[in-house]
């Protein structure tokens, strides 16, 4: 049973304020950063998410009825060089409205190219970029995936603060990592017909994507500034929040929607278990709080000698 | 029947990695003393133990003063009998700050850096 017009206008904004997934860890110096969940950062590396879990229900509005949506995404990346690397992500997609059939297929597949061009040991600073390539028409209309593609250019960036002075030394455990970047949808409109044979054209904007994420390393703190006696798991952990954000910029569209995302990476020597709150910033990215979770695996680690090395040395 | 696929397919590849081969990037668990601790009598050495076992041809640690001049007695090495333990002596040390920087290579191959200071007081 196809799903109505309103409810997939529903679905495509969700889509919209959706948290991206499968984002990379790495090193600068001796910092370690985790592999970050909404926000992608600037880490080439050989890793895979499996799963990516979110939760997040979606008001009832003039468009359609409310509901929920639940995803389970996998994403690997692979490194082709030391510094360049190949990203492909899935995600799988439960639309449960409040009135009316439940909906399942997939999302669009994403297509990611990153490159590291500067990096810092001394100041663990790093900077990337990279294209996103969201394929537009491989997924499945009944859960909104848009039937035009999205390209998105981008340039990542990681900074830790071990360089900050004596005085400031419990400070150093933090870091930020984030991106900037430039959406440019394949076609400028879309233009569906209802189930009563009204024509609709919905204008597709060029977008800002934005955001950070800020993190303080408990096992930096243990490492490399002082040792406070925190036992396992507590010695591994990484509070984090993440900000996601999405802004129109034009084609008659304008604001700003997207989620913080408060919560608490495990980082292991091989996997790393993350669970986040999903909060929206404003009504039109939603109106209550979802839930974000990911098991990740560093293939570097688990796989030195052989899918955790570039495929040209 | 979907989900039952989905579910043994998720089980089966976690089983995969779980029964990887472990080794990983070393870092740092413990040291002796302690990380930016404060202690009161000189150490005769300096004890650092990783969460993996380290290649001893190239991992190294040293000490150096407020001043930067190294003050070790320049025989880093890993512990024969715990290969995850990275050691070197130091002379009788003055109350002052001292700063331990070291590198490791753990048997993966996998390069890690750092470095901590700690204190001797009167």
């Amino acid at each position: 049973m196809a799903v109505s017009l309103k409810v997939r206008a529903t679905l495509v904004a969700l889509c919209l304020v959706a948290p991206a997934v499968a984002y990379g860890h790495g090193f600068a110096g001796k910092r370690f950063f985790p592999a970050t969940l909404a926000t992608d950062d600037p880490f080439v590396a050989d890793e895979l998410s499996l799963p990516t879990v979110s939760w997040q229900k979606f008001p009832a509005s003039d468009e359609g009825p409310g509901g929920s949506e639940t995803d389970f995404s996998i994403d690997v990346a692979k490194r082709i060089t030391e510094n360049f690397g190949i990203e492909l992500g899935a995600t799988y997609k439960h639309i449960r409205p409040d009135r009316g059939d439940a909906q399942n297929g997939f999302d669009n597949l994403g297509l990611g190219l990153k490159y590291k061009f500067y990096q810092n040991d001394v100041h663990e600073a790093i900077v990337s970029a990279g294209v996103d390539w969201d394929i537009g028409g491989t997924g499945s209309k009944r859960v909104g995936a848009e039937s035009f593609g999205t390209i998105t250019p981008a340039i990542f960036f990681g900074k830790g603060f071990g360089d900050l002075p004596d005085n400031a030394k419990f400070l150093r455990p933090l870091a930020i990592t984030g991106l900037v970047g430039y959406g440019i949808p394949t076609r400028s409109g879309t233009r569906t017909i209802s189930d009563e044979g009204d024509i609709d054209v919905e204008r597709n904007p060029h977008t800002l994507e934005w955001g950070f994420a800020i993190e303080y390393s408990l096992p930096y703190l243990q490492s490399f500034v002082q040792d406070v006696g925190l036992k396992a798991p507590f010695n591994r952990m990484i509070p984090i929040i993440e900000f996601a954000m999405s802004t129109a910029l034009d084609r008659g569209q304008s604001g700003t929607t997207g989620t913080v995302n408060p919560g608490i990476i495990w980082a292991g020597q091989d996997i790393q278990l993350a669970i986040e709150a999903v909060i929206p910033v404003n009504r039109r990215s939603g109106n209550s709080v979802g839930v974000l979770a990911q098991l990740h695996f560093f293939l570097d680690d688990l796989f030195p000698q052989t899918l955790g090395r570039p495929l040209i040395q | 029947m979907k989900r039952s696929c989905a579910a043994v397919v998720l089980v089966a590849a976690f089983a995969w990695f779980a029964s990887a081969p472990a080794a990983a990037h070393a870092f740092l668990d413990h040291a002796v003393p302690a990380v930016g601790s404060t202690v009161h009598e000189s150490p005769q050495d300096i004890r650092l133990r990783f969460t993996e076992q380290l290649e001893p041809a190239f991992s190294h640690v040293q000490v150096a003063d407020a001043s930067g001049k190294e003050i070790d007695k320049g025989d880093s090495h890993v512990d024969a009998s715990n290969a995850s333990v990275l050691a070197v002596s130091v002379p009788a040390l003055p109350p002052g700050k001292y700063r331990v920087q070291w590198r490791v290579v753990s048997v993966d191959t996998h390069v890690t850096e750092g470095d901590f200071t700690f204190e001797i007081e009167p």
